[in-house]
């Protein structure tokens, strides 16, 4: 067999292939002969195949068949053999393969080698890709090696024991004893490894750092080492651009900066030595900012007196004015860091940092936008917005959303006046429309709603953007919700604010009909701008357009405009009494997290159940506290989720909300409903309306039962009927708790079959204290048309203990009065 | 430091060294994208970008780059000293360092790299111990290809 043909021999026929496909072939046949070569166990050419193949996997070739030939060669007596060898299992072999463990005998006979060379290689392995088995196995040795005298191997051995640490932190003790001198060494290199292997040792546990503090005192040495390499002249060796050794420099500080966090001793004994530092390396070169870069994010951690952060604070402010980017960058970062702590120090440096909104960089321009938005307050609140806002404007896409939203926070915080409030607002809508996050349109509404004294310059402007540009949707639907709200405001030109435009009740329509057969607009779009059309009816003269508008979409192929469609006009004709109070004016809206079914709303006075929809009319899911809570409770099939306020994507509107209702009473699940069904709900509905929710006196004297008891909780219901409707009943829950604790966050739903309608309205309070001392009372109103016997399923959650309880009940046992 | 590539402009890799486990398919994966990201850098952008959850910084010398991925607690700044140590190191080995040096001695690039880092930290900040220390043990080698009988043809 002739010899197996040279490593570079190999490098250079491969890269003569011209094609991929070429490349492969080549690669294939060395691969079978290397092969075969491993077959005959061939000791000599082994070194030289194992290269190869080392070279092929370079290329992203597979040489897993090389594995055990490494650890072969790892075993022979010859340097060149290990040196191959050692380097294969680096590159080939990692913990995840049992073979690796084979390694283990054969470092450890490397560690005890009589060459040096041998040594530093088997150190090397295992600092790089060690297993835990290994280093449990070969700690030892690598404690042994940490205590000699030839610095090669004993810097080796540091960094070699930081990996064993890391990977057994037990084991970090028995290297405790080995490492007290190190520092009294005079070689750099061990110098510098065991500056490295005393941080891992601190960052890892708490008592070790302790230990260094106190009982070693570590600060003063490591001060009058980093000291030293300052004051001493020039050193050949170790000298990178006038400066001696960064390398450690940046090290010592480092481990500094654990040392003295949170700790007034050791940081005040390191003050003095970080003035110096920081006051009197070069900064010309990058080196030097290094080190200074490495000294400010001590001085900013450790608990430095006021002066040495204000000194630091004013290094990074030159930095932001450092041609080098890099620089720039790295002080950006910093800065973030340290807003928060030294506000005002880094609010001087304010200019600079907007300056920096219109670097090129990418990343230093979003490190900008970031710390732009922590330093607005409400005295700089005016100038700032104008540089955001023009910064929003020209950047690039993958900025405008997160900006976007930190305008609308700091607008939110800080606006020093509702109108300017309200134009940031539209400038934000017109240049980033489109990137605006959802969530912004109902908070939007909200604040919109909330100003009422500039509702006439709001639907103005907002009018005035909707015909310039209807393609950016969250501004289309801002502005819809606006015109169909205040579209009275509108036509009868009350601005104050700014010169009222001349517009007819048929302008307004135009555009709004524009909106809905746009290709632009998206479907939440159109249901918004439907909606707006139907509100105007009772705000605008032409109401034959608008019902003609209104019955042609119903029969839309959208199901939702068509659903809404079907139901204005069921208002149109058979509920127009009802339509100027449902499409009243909205009243202010109260902030409310939405969770769980239970949180009220007010709405002209009245309760009504949870509409999570004050946020964002959600997507599917997101009536998911309530639709999927309640889903959740349905086992089988034959129960109906309880309330499904909001169909998705539907405003906020007081109308909104009742139509829904309407909407939701017909069909639990989507399509085209028969426009005769609501007919059997209207006085259901106009209960809701008009009257409180009341446990009023015509009780028809019916039992209470006790629903649930389980576990020290105990419910019981008590019936009311609802007047007029009997069919109406009105059921208060009340949950006592005998146990000793008390049971919080206390959440109490119920489901009902199909046939019922259930209406669940806000609990007394969410805990139930223990022993009986109070109950939490609830109102459900179960409306039973078909006089069917009434089930009921309940799902109770609650914390009890600092435990989290849930249980799933059925309630059959309901007195006949209560439903015949 | 959690590892180090080298690669060319077209993206292939001329270097690996991984200071963390990973399976092979993760740090191909890894690689493939890290490098395509560095490469869709432009010139007059900074040396450090985020990704995934690591910093990254990088150096471009001639044709290829030098990559590390570096802890969210060490030194930007100083890493791009150690890659510049690095590139200095080899540049004193071959004499005047290009590319296909690095090609077609890989494995010296490796040992030298090793020299002067371990688990991805700096061994030894004096450039002549490096440098010291890789002569001796290519002499080493030499040595002990004299001593057997195959002596007419390098090893490798």
């Amino acid at each position: 067999m002739p010899a197996p043909i040279r490593l570079r021999e190999l490098i250079r026929t491969i890269r003569t292939a011209r094609t991929q496909a070429e490349e492969r072939e080549m690669i294939q046949k060395e691969c079978a002969a290397i092969r075969s070569s491993f077959r005959e166990e061939d000791n000599t050419y082994r070194c030289r195949n194992v290269a190869k193949l080392l070279y092929m996997h370079m290329l992203g070739y597979p040489a897993h068949f090389g594995q055990l030939e490494c650890l072969k060669l790892i075993a022979s007596q010859k340097f060149t053999d290990k040196r191959i060898g050692y380097l294969g299992a680096m590159l080939l072999l990692d913990e995840r393969q049992d073979v690796h463990l084979l390694m283990t005998n054969c470092i450890k006979n490397d560690l005890n080698h009589s060459t040096q060379y041998v040594q530093g290689l088997a150190l090397c392995t295992l600092g790089c890709m060690g297993s835990s088995e290994m280093c449990r196995d070969l700690a030892g040795e690598v404690e042994k090696l940490l205590k000699t005298s030839n610095s090669y191997l004993r810097k080796k051995a540091a960094l070699c024991a930081v990996h064993v640490i890391r990977k057994v932190p037990e084991l970090m003790e028995m290297f405790l004893p080995a490492t007290k001198n190190l520092l009294s060494e005079k070689n750099h290199g061990v110098l510098h490894t065991s500056v490295v292997l005393l941080t891992e040792m601190c960052e890892r546990s708490p008592d070790m750092l302790l230990h260094f503090r106190k009982v070693w005192i570590l600060v003063p040495q490591l001060v009058r080492i980093l000291k030293n390499l300052i004051m001493s002249g020039y050193s050949p060796e170790h000298d990178v651009s006038g400066i001696s050794d960064p390398f450690l420099q940046v090290r010592i500080l480092r481990l500094l900066r654990i040392l003295g966090r949170s700790d007034d001793d050791s940081s005040e004994a390191m003050n003095d030595i970080l003035a110096q530092v920081a006051t009197n390396t070069e900064t010309s070169k990058n080196v030097g900012n290094a080190i200074l870069y490495e000294t400010v994010l001590t001085i900013m951690d450790i608990k430095s007196e006021s002066g040495l952060r204000v000194l630091a604070i004013n290094i990074l402010g030159r930095f932001l004015l450092n041609n080098d980017k890099n620089i720039r960058y790295v002080a950006l970062t910093s800065l973030l860091k340290t807003v928060q702590t030294d506000h005002n120090a880094v609010q001087r440096h304010r200019s600079t940092i907007v300056d920096c909104l219109k670097d090129l960089d990418v990343s230093i321009k979003r490190r900008a936008m970031e710390l732009s938005f922590a330093l607005v307050n409400g005295n700089n609140i005016r100038g700032m917005m104008k540089e955001l806002l023009y910064f929003l404007d020209s950047c690039d896409p993958e900025f405008k959303a997160d900006c976007a939203s930190g305008v609308f926070l700091a607008a939110e915080k800080y606006a020093p006046s509702k109108r300017w409030h309200i134009d940031t607002i539209m400038r934000v809508l017109t240049t980033a429309g489109s990137y605006v996050r959802d969530d912004s349109v109902p908070n939007l509404i909200q604040l919109i709603t909330n100003s009422v004294e500039m509702h006439a310059y709001t639907v103005q402007r907002l009018y005035k953007a909707l015909l310039d540009d209807i393609s950016q949707q969250p501004l289309v639907q801002v502005s819809s919700w606006c015109i169909g709200e205040y579209g009275d405001l509108l036509v009868s030109g009350q601005c104050e604010e700014e010169e009222p435009i001349q517009v007819t009740e048929d302008e307004v329509l135009d555009v709004l009909e524009g909106l809905l057969v746009s290709n632009l607009s998206t479907p939440v779009t159109r249901g918004y701008s439907l909606t707006a059309i139907m509100k105007l009816s009772t705000r605008f003269s032409s109401v034959n357009r608008i019902k003609k508008v209104v019955s042609i979409y119903g029969s839309s192929i959208d199901v939702e405009l068509q659903q809404r469609a079907v139901e204005y006009n069921a208002l149109f004709k058979k509920y127009d009494h009802m339509r100027p109070a449902l499409l009243e004016r909205m009243p202010i809206m109260e902030k409310t997290a939405s969770n769980g079914p239970t949180e009220i709303v007010q709405t002209n006075g009245e309760t009504e159940p949870s509409v999570p929809d004050t946020k964002h009319p959600p997507l599917v899911t997101q009536p998911a506290n309530q639709a999927n809570d309640l889903l959740d409770l349905l086992g089988g099939n034959d129960v109906v989720p309880v309330i499904q306020t909001t169909l998705p994507t539907k405003p906020a509107s007081a109308g909104g909300e009742l139509l829904d209702l309407l909407g939701d009473l017909s069909l639990s699940s989507g399509p085209a409903p028969a426009p005769s069904v609501p007919i059997s709900q209207p006085p259901f509905l106009l209960d809701g309306l008009s009257s409180q929710p009341l446990f009023n006196d015509i009780s028809a004297a019916i039992p209470p039962m006790t629903a649930y008891s389980k576990n020290g909780l105990k419910i019981e219901f008590t019936f009311e009927r609802a007047n007029p409707n009997p069919n109406i009943a009105v059921i208060t829950i009340h949950a006592t708790n005998t146990t000793e604790a008390d049971m919080t966050e206390f959440v109490f739903q119920a489901a009902v079959p199909k046939t019922f309608q259930l209406q669940l309205l806000s609990p007394s309070s969410n805990m139930v204290p223990a022993l009986n001392q109070g109950s939490v009372t609830q109102v459900i109103r179960v409306l039973n048309p078909q006089k069917q016997q009434l089930r009921m399923r309940v799902k109770l959650t609650y914390t009890h203990k600092g435990s989290p309880v849930q249980d799933l009940a059925e309630v059959n046992n309901f007195p006949p009065q209560s439903w015949q | 430091m959690q590892f180090m590539l080298l690669f060319s402009r077209q993206g292939k890799l001329r270097l690996q060294k991984w200071y963390v486990p990973l399976s092979d398919k993760e740090k191909k994966k890894i690689t493939r994208e890290l490098v395509q990201t560095v490469l869709a850098r432009k010139p007059k952008m900074c040396s450090f970008l985020e990704w995934r959850d690591l910093k990254v910084v990088y150096k471009r010398y001639a044709s290829l780059y030098f990559c590390c991925a570096i802890e969210n607690q060490d030194n930007e700044l100083i890493t791009l000293e150690i890659i510049h140590r690095y590139v200095e190191l080899l540049d004193k080995y071959f004499g005047s360092v290009c590319e296909l040096d690095i090609i077609f001695n890989f494995e010296k690039a490796y040992f030298i790299l090793d020299e002067f880092l371990l688990g991805g930290e700096a061994q030894d900040t004096s450039k002549k111990n490096v440098l010291k220390a890789i002569e001796q043990a290519d002499l080493l080698q030499e040595c002990c290809m004299t001593d057997t009988v195959s002596q007419s043809f390098s090893m490798v």
